[in-house]
């Protein structure tokens, strides 16, 4: 009879199959070797002290790996056979879905470039083990994605060329260029930004309630890889808090360094996190929690806990988190705003609330909804009905840093724009807060080189100086298929028809005035 | 100020033995239930045992298992063979 093994206890074999797989250079100088570990100034006095909590080897890592994709395919398969598109809420959530593919599929993908580049900068065996799973859950997290969307493509407009669109249209600059960005910093900063600030700090508020969301809609297949991901972001986001703690630990000289690191990264992560909370308080037709909710439980209450347990090391709150708490009742309507009245060079739909959805945010928003913004929808709203959907044909003034249009208010006074310019090298540049200017002015030489949408078209760098050749020709949007308002869309046709309904021909259609 | 730790799980049915165990093992754990989702929420430590795993399960069960039902975690993480731990310090 065989004698069956012993099984190694799990610290012992992460040792042997993690650590004791590194060796130390013997003809070749370890500076030269891994050359882009120091020049950031952290430094690293003993890298055995790094910790990987969950001690995941390969061999467990493909094991579980291969189990959550098995299952995932098989959603997948059960879907589309099912027609689940058919059983959604309601058509306008897909636009939520165009959105996630052109503006966070892509970074996935970034995502995985930057971990595969970082494993290789560092000369800590723990290190770079942990980032090359990572660099694959990320590549494993863009194709889920894509082949999930692909189903929604087959029967929705504006989900056709999302990687083309990622790196071209003007709202989809904001998560591209927070991501390069971190992808161009050093191997130090990748992981404060990404690891720490992006997906332990932020993460959940963009895949646990949006994605309980998409289930509460219908969405089997969105719901199926969101929290399959996610089941990947629990390694990620622990990475991410042991890589702090280790650098921390480190060298006191390191304290300053993170510090200024997780403000930028803290503020530039809640900047982007506007189109998020756009998408769960106006894109999803059912509602599971709104965007000042999540960001209370997600931000505030375990992010509060976080800081906390990070006092010890000298670390305190990001700078501007008081903007960013205030901003909770804000930045949502702001957004969704904007997008209204860009909505002729967007490649999803845009639409104003409908009366029991404008109750709900008046009810979920009590201080700021019937104040500041409820009035200027019911206003849109009435203006669409007598046959003016409104258009606004002028090109917003980009944040040099977020890449945002300046179209966010001050902390203290919801009816002034927040804007601040200052005057670099002879050239003035303007951004949409404090946060984003000091960002700039401790790194002026990289942001002088961004790319924003709208000087790019001023300049006629975008194949036409009209926003109608511009939409259709750069962006790839089909027009008249992929934008303008909902009601009387294509996907509306689509959707009314589905549910064997005729459209009222209340059409709002393209005779808008937009460009 | 409170400090909590929190895990959230897959509404599915792994997950229900889990939340069986955490409960029996952290009674003062808060449990709530979301769309598609449980998520669980404690003042300051959470653990799972893998003994009281194996025993609402009738069988031999990895910690590491648990990695295919999580969607989030919030807190310090201490994993080895028998318990993981979540906690602030
Ligand atoms: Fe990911
Ligand atoms: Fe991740
Ligand atoms: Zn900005």
């Amino acid at each position: 009879m065989p004698v069956k093994n012993k099984k190694l206890n799990l610290k012992d074999k992460y040792q042997y199959l993690t650590r004791d797989m590194a060796w130390e250079p013997s003809y070749q100088k370890k500076e030269d070797i891994f050359p882009n570990e120091s020049f950031e100034g952290i430094k690293i006095t003993d890298w055995s002290q790094w910790e990987d909590p969950f001690r995941l080897t390969m061999d467990a890592y493909w094991k579980y790996q291969a189990e959550k994709e098995k299952k995932l395919y098989a959603i997948f398969d059960a879907f589309a056979q099912n027609n689940g598109h058919q059983n959604i809420s309601d058509a306008r959530y897909v636009n939520a879905l165009k959105l996630f593919l052109t503006g966070v599929s892509p970074l996935e993908h970034a995502a995985f470039q930057g971990y595969a580049r970082v494993g290789r900068d560092f000369s800590g065996a723990g290190a770079r083990v942990a980032c090359q799973m990572q660099a694959i859950d990320e590549l494993r997290h863009s194709q889920t994605q894509q082949h999930a969307m692909s189903h929604y493509n087959k029967h929705f407009n504006g989900l056709h060329d999302a990687a083309h669109m990622h790196d071209r249209v003007w709202f989809l600059s904001v998560p591209k260029s927070f991501f390069d960005d971190a992808r161009t910093a050093g191997p130090f900063e990748f992981l404060t930004a990404i690891s720490f600030s992006f997906e332990y700090v932020l993460t959940n508020l963009l895949f646990v309630p949006f994605m309980s969301g998409a289930a509460y809609n219908g969405d089997m297949a969105t719901v199926t890889f969101g929290f399959s991901a996610q089941s990947d972001e629990a390694r990620h986001m622990t990475l991410g808090l042991e890589v702090i703690k280790f650098i921390l630990e480190q060298h006191e000289d390191n304290v300053p360094i993170v510090q200024r690191w997780i403000d930028k990264w803290f503020w530039r992560g809640f900047r982007l996190l506007s189109l998020v909370g756009m998408m769960m308080d106006y894109m999803l037709p059912n509602r599971v929690m709104s965007w000042a909710e999540a960001w209370e439980v997600y931000y505030e209450q375990n992010g509060g806990a976080l800081f906390k347990d990070l006092e010890r090391y000298g670390i305190r709150p990001p700078k501007y988190q008081d903007v960013a708490n205030d901003a909770k009742n804000h930045v949502s309507h702001q957004a969704w705003a904007t997008f209204y009245q860009y909505g002729h060079a967007t490649n999803f739909h845009t639409w104003m609330p409908e009366k029991d959805e404008l109750d709900w945010l008046s009810q979920k928003y009590p201080e700021t909804f019937d104040k500041y913004y409820r009035p200027r929808f019911e206003y849109w709203a009435k203006e669409h009905a007598e046959g003016r959907r409104f258009y606004n044909n002028t090109l917003p003034q980009l944040c040099q840093v977020c890449q945002i249009p300046t179209i966010f208010t001050e902390k203290d006074d919801p009816t002034v724009l927040s804007h601040r310019q200052i005057v670099h090298e002879g050239e003035r540049y303007h951004f949409c807060s404090d946060g984003c200017c000091d960002i700039f002015e401790d790194e002026p030489e990289k942001y002088v080189q961004a790319w924003l949408p709208v000087h790019q078209i001023y300049q006629g760098n975008c194949e036409g100086g009209d926003v109608e050749t511009v939409v259709s020709k750069y962006y790839h949007i089909n027009i008249g298929e992929d934008n303008f308002e909902y009601i009387g869309s294509p996907d509306h046709k689509r959707w009314l028809s589905i549910k064997g309904k005729q459209s009222d021909d209340k059409e709002s259609g393209s005779s808008q005035d937009a460009a | 100020m409170s400090q909590l730790v929190f895990i959230a799980f897959q509404d599915n049915d792994n997950a229900r033995y889990l939340v069986d165990a955490i409960a029996e093992d952290n009674p003062a754990a808060e449990i709530q239930h979301q769309p598609a989702m449980i998520r669980i929420q404690a003042e300051k430590r959470l653990v799972i045992n893998r003994e009281t795993m194996e025993e609402k399960l009738g069988r031999d069960w990895d910690v590491q298992e648990m990695l295919i039902d999580v969607i989030s975690i919030g807190g310090n993480v201490d994993e080895d063979d028998d318990h993981f731990i979540l906690q602030w310090n």
